[in-house]
């Protein structure tokens, strides 16, 4: 699904900001990315959804080494590949429906598709009465909620979200992280990067730990519980 | 349907845009303007050209000017290998022809004019004007033959000159258009680059966002390319009110023909297309630089 191999990374003629980087994802495994603030978190997770090239190593993405694919097919994976953003990057002049619906009207889906899949999640994440709203009338949480939406409406293969619920109650956080679970088991590979350790502890998946640019990984706890 | 909205991107706050249909307007009035003159000296060369080519005049001065004369002259010219018609010009015609020039008084008081033979020439055959005259100078001397070569070649040069100018200035002011839509679609590019890479990471193709700034160059120019053509249909009527007042022996008429009034169509239409495929090309080149 996803492999990194002695990967390294740095902006420009800046240090490197991640290290040596190797790991395999398996299909429909659910991590978290977790790791202090400058770490490199965000860094990894642009390069595991193909917004930056790595400066050394391999990064294979649904099997294909991204360093030889051609530009032209890299649309094509993306598409396979829903981002939760930590500033959630909606479009402001979009109305929260639209917002949804813009990985499906990207990827060509029908018009009739799009109208039904699209009501459906958002009232299921909470936000049935807000469909036509636009992003700017919305509170932190229910844009964050929107931000989620996007990202799993067309059932991608590799989740991957900055701080989901970083602008949520521990409530709507739980619902969140079901809904990431319910997408999991449908073999959904999913990434949450997150500073929310108790989070982390109650689902006990495992844990890609970055600390400095070098990652560690831990491997499934089993610390299921209340939060 | 749940949109009511085409376009991803935010292109009505978008101040850059602003001016694009007034630009365009310019461009497509100036245009319209250029590409009619063009026609119009088009035409009027054509039609110079194929009245007076494959003709020929015989001038008889009027002191040896007879009708004997003229029909012995008619007369060989028919025999004359490579003449399709001989027709004698009648007096009061040849003196119609010099009223423009000297007036109705001057040309009525017993001007002497020349007797006229106007010849015509078989398409394809070619007659020696100066070895005509040589033969014909035999049975009446002084005669001339004109075979309207002289003025015409000068004027038909001087008029595709012109012609040639006029598209080239129309490609100058389609040059001006590319430039401002390049410009203006790279500021778009600068001003929406964050929802362009949100759009590019979810997977758009360069081509989906590509046909978002083509959509809106469509729009904007064709706003530009209407009002432009207006305003120069406008003054092209105006101009052709006025010149139907003018009269001139040697002008052809200057005035567009339907066929021409349609041929206007492609200044806008070209406009819109040129400002479509611009904005295209500048946005996926701008794209091709993406990840």
């Amino acid at each position: 699904m996803l492999s990194f191999e002695n990967v390294g990374m740095r902006y420009g003629v800046g240090p490197e900001v991640l290290r040596d980087i190797s790991f395999k994802l398996a299909p429909g495994s659910f991590h978290f990315l977790t790791g202090s603030s400058g770490a490199g978190k965000t860094t990894l997770l642009k390069l595991m959804y193909l917004a930056l090239r790595p400066t050394r190593g391999l990064v294979h993405v649904f099997d294909q080494d991204v360093s030889i694919t051609p530009r032209t097919e890299l649309p094509e994976l993306r598409q396979k590949i829903g981002v939760v953003f930590q500033d959630f990057r909606l479009i402001n002049h979009l109305t929260a429906v639209e917002n949804v619906a813009l990985p499906l009207r990207v990827g060509g889906a029908r018009q009739s598709e799009i109208d039904s899949h699209v009501r459906e999640l958002l009232s299921w994440v909470g936000l049935g009465e807000r469909l036509d709203a636009r992003p700017s009338t919305l509170s932190g949480g229910q844009q964050q909620r929107v931000a989620i939406a996007r990202a799993v409406i067309n059932r991608p293969k590799l989740l991957l979200a900055d701080e989901p619920t970083g602008n949520v109650d521990d409530r709507i956080a739980v619902r969140l992280m079901y809904l990431f679970e319910e997408l999991n088991k449908t073999g959904t590979t999913v990434v949450i990067a997150t500073h929310n350790n108790a989070l982390v502890e109650k689902f006990g998946h495992p844990v890609l730990r970055l600390d400095d640019g070098e990652l560690t990984i831990r491997r499934k706890s089993d610390a299921r519980g209340p939060m | 349907m749940i949109f009511k909205r085409h376009s991803d991107l935010p292109f009505e706050r978008d101040q850059s845009t602003r001016f694009l249909p007034w630009i365009v307007a310019l461009m497509v009035f100036l245009g319209v303007l250029m590409f009619a003159a063009a026609l119009v000296v088009s035409d009027a060369v054509d039609t110079w050209d194929s009245t007076l080519t494959g003709r020929m005049t015989v001038q008889i001065p009027e002191r040896v000017a007879n009708p004997e004369n003229t029909r012995s002259l008619a007369g060989l010219l028919q025999a004359t290998a490579g003449v399709e018609d001989v027709r004698i010009v009648p007096d009061e015609e040849a003196r119609a022809l010099l009223i423009p020039w000297l007036g109705k008084e001057i040309v009525a008081s017993g001007l002497p004019v020349p007797a006229l033979i106007d010849i015509k020439i078989a398409p394809g055959a070619r007659i020696d004007p100066v070895l005509l005259r040589a033969r014909l100078a035999e049975t009446v001397p002084d005669i001339t033959v004109d075979d309207h070569r002289n003025w015409l070649s000068a004027l038909i040069t001087l008029a595709r000159t012109a012609e040639i100018l006029a598209f080239a200035i129309l490609a100058l002011i389609a040059s001006a258009a590319i430039i401002a839509v390049i410009f203006t679609t790279r500021s778009g590019l600068a001003v929406h680059s964050a929802i362009i890479e949100l759009l590019h990471q979810m997977g758009a193709r360069d081509t989906y966002i590509a046909s978002q700034f083509q959509l809106q160059a469509l729009m904007l120019a064709l706003r530009g390319g209407i009002a432009g053509a207006l305003s120069a249909t406008i003054v092209l009527l105006i101009f052709g009110w006025i010149g139907q007042g003018i009269e001139a022996a040697f002008l052809p008429k200057l005035a567009l023909s339907p066929l021409g009034w349609l041929a206007l169509l492609l200044v806008p239409a070209g406009a819109v297309l040129i400002a479509m495929l611009t904005a295209r090309m500048t946005v996926l080149r701008a794209l091709a630089r993406m990840p």
